[in-house]
């Protein structure tokens, strides 16, 4: 079983528990007239061993303001905090999962070398780092699929071996975009409880965003809602459902259909007040000086 | 096996027409196939192969070489830098640009040699463009998914060029090299026709100017069917090294 971690908007929770803070970052594109205000202001924490997932509506800097945890994006303003360290580029303790799976496989490689490759650099024998590649494919089921190329798997198959590839480098924290958005229904939900026995069997923590809610409640111990862009921090709701969690019973309870509506509401508004946003956007873009 | 006997067809009657034609024609300009064939088994099997082919071939062999380890040496932190391009791209394109026998009486007198240096060097010098080119396309071209996430597992310098960079752009330097492999017969040629004392170009020359018109045609088939095989025989390298990328664009296109 996981430790339950209280959760809260970066409130409480002592100090030592926290992993990762992300405080009051901003993301803007461009400058001048053209700039784009992709995020405005978030902040949040993840405690040591939390599922996070965020959620918002769709076109809402989730990727960016992923993009900048991981170190890949600079935030304009604001800190990336991972265990009190400032992030600036990709740290070793984060591992990337993106959902294009078959893009950010190599296709000349086999499974075994897609895994290996970012253990290659670090500092480890030969024989402990085939063990990790072992015991990571192994975890994700793929164990007789070594020698295969990744293209002739399927898509489900293939993300496995992303998450595997993750899993191998032993991050603190699994950074998660979008995951399971390419693959069908079935697979999907394969592909959820496979990320559920792996954070326990890794003691890893996870954030985790999608556009998919009930995917957020079912997964996470915290559902973070984002406004519509430019981004800020809706709400934090604590999502209180029993491990381990099953597709059909846990989706069956009361809980996690008034979590479910609660975090749908939200969502909903957003798209509402955004929608009214643009089309007063539009209307004073219209009017405004063209050239 | 029909396709092979199907690929074979059309040459033997081409071959068949010419040697019809040629006997009723009777001129001189055109020799019989026939006696071409006798002219070629004499000089080329083997009698003096070692004098003219084997040169020709270590020519285009080492300026082939140099041009690919030189295109990639080049081309790959140029496909990687957009500075780079931006102040070495109207260099390339204007060399690329220039027509190779301009270059011809220079290359002489810079490299102080009309022996196998100045040949080699002219050779790869035009060779190096497409490959070039091609590499810095196909680096350009990588997918932005693969490079983040190379970065975000701090997979960097040469660690991230040999596993990641280079693999994705071979499918383009190879199709760079089949052009470059081309153009390298061209130059041996026309290198071989300038101050030479060997190779299959020089002997072309030699005949045609002592009107030895056996002997030339005898020459022309035998770069024709030089060019052909080394194409071969890059077709089957490229095969086994690209395996992955068939069963990969086999995969996507279903």
């Amino acid at each position: 079983m996981a430790p339950r971690l209280a959760g809260g908007g970066g409130a409480v929770s002592t100090v030592g528990r926290r992993l990762l803070e992300i405080r009051h970052v901003s993301k803007t594109y461009g400058s001048g007239d053209s700039a784009t205000h992709a995020i405005a202001d978030v902040s949040f924490a993840v405690d040591d061993r939390e599922f996070v997932c965020v959620v918002g509506p769709s076109g809402c800097g989730k990727t960016t303001l992923l993009k900048c945890v991981g170190g890949l994006l600079a935030p304009t303003n604001g800190d990336i905090l991972l265990r009190g360290t400032r992030v600036t580029s990709p740290p070793e303790e984060m591992a990337l999962v993106f959902q294009e799976y078959g893009r950010s496989l190599m296709p000349w490689s086999t499974v075994r070398n897609n895994v290996l490759l970012p253990l290659r650099h670090k500092k480890l024998t030969r024989q402990k780092r085939n063990a990790l590649v072992e015991e990571a494919l192994e975890a994700v089921g793929l164990t007789p699929f070594i020698d295969r190329y990744p293209w002739q798997l399927s898509g489900g198959m293939q993300q496995r071996v992303a998450i595997a590839r993750a899993l191998a480098y032993q991050p603190a924290i699994l950074l998660m975009d979008e995951p399971f958005a390419s693959v069908d229904a079935q697979t999907r939900g394969d592909l959820e409880d496979l990320i559920l026995r792996v954070r326990e069997e890794f003691a890893i923590t996870i954030l985790f965003v999608t556009h998919d809610i009930d995917e957020s409640v079912y997964l996470s111990d915290r559902v973070i809602v984002l406004t519509h862009g430019p981004t800020e921090v809706k709400a934090s709701i604590d999502v209180d459902l029993p491990f381990p969690r099953d597709q059909i019973a846990t989706k069956e309870l009361p809980d996690f259909a008034h979590l479910r509506g609660h975090v749908y509401r939200l969502i909903n508004r957003e798209q509402v007040e955004s929608g009214e946003e643009l089309a007063a956007t539009l209307k004073t873009a219209t009017k405004g000086d063209r050239p | 096996m029909a396709a092979i006997a199907a690929e074979i067809a059309v040459p033997l009657l081409i071959l068949a027409a010419w040697q019809a034609w040629t006997v009723h024609a009777n001129d001189p300009l055109f020799p019989r196939l026939s006696t071409i064939l006798v002219q070629f088994k004499e000089m080329w099997l083997f009698s003096q192969f070692h004098l003219h082919v084997v040169p020709s071939l270590i020519r285009i062999g080492a300026g082939f070489t140099l041009a690919v380890i030189i295109g990639l040496i080049i081309g790959i932190p140029l496909g990687l830098s957009r500075w780079g391009r931006l102040l070495a791209m109207p260099h390339i394109e204007w060399w690329r640009a220039m027509p190779p026998p301009a270059l011809l009486p220079i290359s002489i007198l810079l490299l102080h040699s009309i022996g196998d240096r100045q040949k080699i060097s002219f050779i790869a010098f035009f060779c190096l463009f497409p490959i070039l080119l091609n590499t810095i396309d196909g680096v350009r071209g990588i997918d932005p998914t693969l490079i983040e996430t190379t970065r975000s597992y701090g997979v960097g310098g040469f660690e991230r060029i040999r596993r990641v960079v280079l693999p994705a752009a071979l499918p383009q330097i190879f199709a760079g090299m089949r052009t470059s492999l081309s153009l390298a017969v061209i130059m041996m040629v026309l290198t071989e026709y300038f101050s030479s004392t060997s190779g299959v170009g020089y002997v072309l020359l030699i005949s045609k100017n002592t009107f030895q018109l056996a002997p030339m045609w005898a020459a022309i088939v035998l770069i024709g069917v030089l060019g052909y095989l080394l194409n071969v025989l890059l077709i089957l390298v490229e095969r086994r090294v690209l395996a992955w990328h068939r069963g990969w664009r086999a995969a996507a296109a279903q």
